[in-house]
C-alpha cells in the first residue's frame, strides 16, 4: 500500500477542475453541495411545471398517464432527496464548523466523499430518463406496485440503487457532523452555549443516521424481489406488503423532520439577528427540537391510517401526532417572543424568515387536521395532502433554505446582494406560493385525488387548478429573478464586511469569504452568542487577514481518493442493474480506493512532524 | 501546538474528550443497530408465515451451529487478547491472537457456507423397507406414497433457498448480511496482521486502529447472538 501513495502523488492543485474535484475545504464542499442541489432543484421544479402544465385545465393531453407517473415520482423523490435534503447540507457544511470555531469537519475526506457520493445517486436516479424511462411509482414506492410483476423495466431499480447510493452519502454525512459538532466546539462552547442552527444540525444527523438504515433495508428487501427472485413482498408466498408501508415511514417521518428541522435552525438564527434580541426561551427551543427528534419515531403509521390496523393502533397514533405539534408549536411562540418589542430590520433574510412562520402554521395546523384519524380518511391522497406536503417543505423548509441562502450570501460570496431585488423575490414567491398551493386545499377537500394525470370537466375543479398552475409560472418566473440577483451579485456585488447583519454567532467574527484556515486563533467562548456579547462587552472586531502566514496553520491536504470511491460506487450500482462483472469492478474500484485512503495521512508526514 | 492541527494523530485535543474516529465508529455501531435491528424485526413479522417448507425445525441443526457459535464467540476472546498483547508492546503475541481471530472468522464462514449449501439441498428421506411402523410427517408419507416394492431408502429434493418461501427469503436475508459483516470483519483484522510487518505500522501509540477493528468485531459477534437466538433456538423450541 506504501507504494500506491509513493507513486500517486498528492494532489496540489490551487485553482481550476482539479481543485475542486480534490477539495476537502468544508466551504468549498458546501458551496458545491449548494450550487448542485439548487440545479437538482430546478429541474424537480421543471417536472412540477409539466405536471402543473397537464392540470391547468380539464381533459388536457399535454403529457400521456406514463410520463405523468414519472413525473410525479421524479419530482416527489427529486426534492426531497436531491433538493432540500443537499440544501441542508451546503449549510452544514459551510456554517457549522464556522459556528463552532472549527477549523474544518473531523473528517475532511469523508466530507468529501459525502458529496461526491451524493453526485453519483443524483446521476443515477436523474440518468433514468435517458436508459429506459424514470421510476413511476410514487416518491414511497408502495409494495408491491414496485415488484417485477407489475413494474417490469428498469426505472424502479434506478430508483432503489440511486436511494442505497444517497443513503450512503447522507449516513457519511451524518456521522461526520456528529463528530464535528460533538468534539470541535471551540473551547468554553458548551452544549447549551451551541447555536440554535448547529443544534437543529446535531439532531438532524442523529435522526439521519438512526432512519436511514431502516429504510436501506427495505430497499434491500426491494431490490432482492426484484432482482433474485425473493418473497418479501410476494402475497402469494404469503407475504405481507404493508411491511414495505412499515419500513417506509419507520424511515419516513423521522425524514419529515430530517427535512424541517435545519429549517427551524435557520430561521432561529435569523429572527434574533434581525429583531437585535437574544432568541426567547434559547433552552426552551433546543429542547423542543429533542422532543421533535425522539416523538419524530412515534407518528410513522399516521401516514397510514387508511391501511385498516385497527381502531387501538391508529388511536394511539393519533394522539402521538397531535402531541408532536406541541414542541413544533413552542417554538412559534418563541419565535413571535423574540419579535416581540424587538427592533426589527426588515431585510430579505428576515422577510423570508417571517414568511416562513406564517406559511409553516398554516402547514402545520392542516398537519393536525391529519391527525384526526376519522378525517383523515377523507383526506388520503386527495389534494389536500399535496398542499399540506407543500406548505411545511416549501412554505417552511424551502423558505428557510432562501432565507438561508439571503443571510449567508456575504458570508460565502464576500459579496453584497441586491436588497431590492431580493424584497421584490420575497413577495413573487410569497404570491406564488400561496397561489399554487392553497386552492389544493380546496380540490383536496373536494375530493380530487393525487397523482391522477388529468380529471373531468364536470367535477367542477378547472378554476382551482388553473389557479395553481398560474401561481406554478409566477414562481418559477420569481425564481428566474432570484438566481439573477445571486448570480449577478456573486460576480459583481458590493463587497461585504465580515460581519453586516450585525451578526451573533463566530461565523460573523471573521472576514468574508472566510481565509481557508477559518479562524487565526481559536475563539474562547463564554456565553450563548458569543460575538454578540464581546462585541458589547470587549469592543472585539473582526479578525484581521493581513499578517497571518497560512503555512503557520496547517490544515488538512487535499486527496483524490474520496472522489474515486464514488465512482466506485457509482460504476458498481449501474452493475447490480446491468451486469454483475461490472459490479465486481465497481466494487474493485472502491475497494483499492478505500485502503489508498486508509494509509494516505490526513497531512504529509513531513508537515505532522510536530505531533 | 496550540496554533496546528485542526486534524492529525491519535492525541489531539477533542471537546469531549473522546477521539474522532471512535465517537465516529460508535455512531455507525448505533446505526448499524438499526439495520439489523429492521432485518431481524421482518424476520419476526414473517416467522412462520411461509405457505410452503422447507420450516426452520426441519433444516436448522442446533448442534452443529452452536459450534461455529462458540467459535465467533471465542474469535471475541483472542481479539481482547490481541489488543492486550499489542499494549503489552508484544507485537508477536499481537500477530498470533490477531491472526487467530481472523482465523476463527473464517471458520465461522466456513461453517455458514455448508449450512447454506447444507439447506439448498435439503432432502426428505424415507427407507422403503421400514416405512411400517414408523411415525411419519406429511411430506415423508406422500414421498413413502411412491415406494415401489424392493426400494431401499428413496429421497426427493426439499432445498431451501431465498426464492423457496418466506422463512428462505428472511433467513438467507438476514444471515447473509451478517456474514457480510464478519467478511469484512476478516478482511480488516487480515490488513492490520499484514499491516504490522511494515516497520511502525502497529504500535502501541496507534492502538486505535486495532481498538476500532476490535470495536466492529465484538459488535458482530454481539448481533449474532442475538440472531442465534432469535433465529435458530425459537426456530426449533416449541412455545416460540
Amino acid at each position: 500500500m506504501t507504494t500506491l501513495r509513493l507513486e500517486i502523488p498528492r494532489p496540489v492543485h490551487p485553482t481550476g477542475i482539479w481543485s475542486w474535484i480534490t477539495t476537502i475545504d468544508h466551504k468549498r464542499i458546501g458551496i458545491l453541495y449548494g450550487v448542485t442541489a439548487f440545479t437538482l432543484f430546478l429541474i424537480g421544479g421543471i417536472e412540477a411545471l409539466l405536471m402543473r402544465a397537464q392540470l391547468a385545465k380539464s381533459e388536457l393531453e399535454i403529457i400521456s398517464p406514463e410520463v405523468y407517473n414519472q413525473l410525479f415520482t421524479m419530482h416527489g423523490t427529486t426534492m426531497i432527496f436531491l433538493a432540500i435534503m443537499p440544501m441542508g447540507a451546503a449549510f452544514f457544511n459551510f456554517v457549522i464548523p464556522l459556528q463552532i470555531g472549527a477549523r474544518d469537519v473531523a473528517f475532511p475526506r469523508l466530507n468529501a466523499f459525502s458529496y461526491w457520493t451524493f453526485l453519483a445517486g443524483a446521476i443515477m436516479l436523474n440518468g433514468s430518463w435517458f436508459l429506459g424511462g424514470a421510476p413511476n411509482a410514487g416518491w414511497f414506492g408502495y409494495a408491491p406496485i414496485t415488484g417485477e410483476i407489475y413494474n417490469p423495466g428498469h426505472g424502479i431499480d434506478f430508483w432503489i440503487m440511486s436511494l442505497q447510493i444517497l443513503g450512503i452519502a447522507s449516513l457519511a454525512a451524518a456521522f461526520n457532523f456528529i463528530v464535528t459538532i460533538l468534539n470541535m466546539r471551540a473551547p468554553g462552547m458548551t452544549l447549551m452555549r451551541l447555536p440554535l442552527f448547529t443544534w437543529m444540525t446535531l439532531i438532524t444527523s442523529f435522526l439521519l443516521v438512526l432512519a436511514f438504515p431502516v429504510i436501506t433495508v427495505a430497499l434491500i428487501e426491494l431490490m432482492f424481489d426484484r432482482f433474485y427472485g425473493s418473497n418479501f413482498f410476494v402475497p402469494a408466498a404469503g407475504a405481507n406488503p404493508i411491511l414495505w408501508q412499515h419500513l417506509f415511514w419507520v424511515f419516513g417521518h423521522p425524514e419529515v423532520y430530517i427535512l424541517i428541522l435545519p429549517a427551524m435552525g435557520i430561521v432561529s438564527e435569523i429572527l434574533p439577528t434581525f429583531s437585535k434580541k437574544p432568541l426567547f426561551g434559547y433552552p426552551v427551543v433546543v429542547l423542543s427540537g429533542v422532543i421533535i427528534g425522539f416523538m419524530g419515531w412515534m407518528v410513522w403509521s399516521h401516514h397510514m391510517f387508511t391501511v385498516g390496523l385497527g381502531p387501538v393502533a391508529n388511536s394511539v397514533f393519533a394522539i402521538t401526532t397531535m402531541l408532536i405539534a406541541v414542541p413544533t408549536g413552542i417554538k412559534i411562540f418563541n419565535w413571535i417572543a423574540t419579535l416581540w418589542k424587538g427592533s426589527l430590520n426588515l431585510s430579505t433574510p428576515m422577510l423570508y424568515a417571517l414568511g416562513f412562520i406564517a406559511v409553516f402554521t398554516i402547514g402545520g395546523i392542516s398537519g393536525v387536521m391529519h391527525s384526526q384519524a376519522a378525517s383523515d380518511a377523507q383526506q388520503q391522497d386527495t389534494y389536500f395532502v399535496v398542499a399540506h406536503i407543500h406548505y411545511v417543505l416549501f412554505g417552511g423548509s424551502i423558505f428557510a433554505l432562501i432565507a438561508g441562502i439571503y443571510y449567508w450570501f456575504p458570508k460565502f460570496a464576500g459579496k453584497m446582494y441586491d436588497e431590492k431585488i431580493g424584497k421584490l423575490t420575497f413577495w413573487l414567491i410569497f404570491v406564488g406560493m400561496n397561489l399554487t398551493f392553497f386552492p389544493m386545499h380546496f380540490t383536496g377537500l373536494d375530493g380530487m385525488p393525487r397523482r391522477i394525470y388529468t380529471y373531468y370537466n364536470d367535477m367542477g375543479w378547472d378554476l382551482w387548478n388553473t389557479a395553481s398552475t398560474l401561481g406554478a409560472i409566477l414562481l418559477a418566473m420569481s425564481l428566474l429573478v432570484f438566481i439573477y440577483n445571486i448570480v449577478t451579485s456573486w460576480l459583481n456585488g458590493e463587497p461585504a464586511d465580515g460581519d453586516p447583519w450585525d451578526g451573533r454567532t463566530l461565523e460573523w467574527s471573521i472576514a468574508s469569504p472566510p481565509p481557508e484556515y477559518n479562524f487565526a486563533e481559536i475563539p474562547t467562548v463564554s456565553d450563548i452568542d458569543d460575538w454578540w456579547v464581546k462585541k458589547r462587552t470587549a469592543n472585539a472586531v473582526v479578525e484581521p487577514t493581513e499578517g497571518i502566514d497560512p503555512h503557520s496553520i496547517h490544515l488538512p491536504q487535499p486527496s483524490y481518493w474520496p472522489f474515486v470511491v464514488s465512482v466506485g460506487l457509482l460504476i458498481g450500482g449501474y452493475g447490480l442493474i446491468y451486469n454483475i462483472a461490472v459490479a465486481i469492478l465497481g466494487a474493485t474500484i472502491s475497494m483499492i480506493a478505500v485502503y489508498a485512503w486508509s494509509f494516505e495521512p490526513v497531512n504529509d508526514p513531513e508537515e505532522t512532524s510536530n505531533h | 501546538m496550540s496554533a496546528v492541527s485542526a486534524h492529525g494523530g491519535e492525541h489531539e485535543q477533542t471537546t469531549t474528550g473522546l477521539n474522532h474516529r471512535k465517537m465516529l465508529m460508535w455512531a455507525f455501531l448505533g446505526s448499524d443497530c438499526m439495520f439489523f435491528g429492521s432485518l431481524i424485526a421482518t424476520y419476526l413479522v414473517y416467522k412462520g408465515k411461509s405457505k410452503v417448507g422447507p420450516y426452520p425445525i426441519e433444516v436448522f441443526d442446533i448442534p452443529v451451529t452452536s459450534v461455529s457459535t462458540f467459535v465467533l464467540l471465542m474469535s471475541s476472546m483472542s481479539m481482547v487478547l490481541a489488543y492486550s498483547a499489542l499494549m503489552k508492546g508484544s507485537l508477536k503475541g499481537f500477530r498470533i491472537w490477531i491472526a487467530s481471530t481472523a482465523i476463527m472468522g473464517m471458520t465461522f464462514l466456513a461453517f455458514q457456507v455448508f449450512e447454506f449449501t447444507d439447506f439448498a439441498t435439503h432432502k426428505i428421506e424415507v427407507d422403503c423397507a421400514k416405512i411400517h411402523g414408523e411415525s411419519l410427517d406429511s411430506l415423508e408419507h406422500e414421498l413413502a406414497e411412491k415406494c415401489k416394492p424392493g426400494d431401499g431408502i428413496i429421497s426427493e429434493d426439499h432445498g431451501l433457498t431465498l426464492r423457496t418461501n418466506l422463512f428462505g427469503t428472511t433467513f438467507f436475508t438476514l444471515t447473509g448480511f451478517h456474514g457480510a459483516h464478519v467478511s469484512i470483519g476478516v478482511i480488516w483484522l487480515l490488513s492490520l496482521f499484514f499491516y504490522s510487518f511494515r516497520k511502525g505500522g502497529i504500535t502501541p501509540q496507534r492502538h486505535l486502529d486495532v481498538d476500532l477493528a476490535a470495536l466492529y468485531w465484538h459488535f458482530v459477534d454481539v448481533v449474532w447472538i442475538v440472531i442465534f437466538t432469535v433465529v435458530y433456538l425459537f426456530g426449533v423450541f416449541e412455545g416460540f
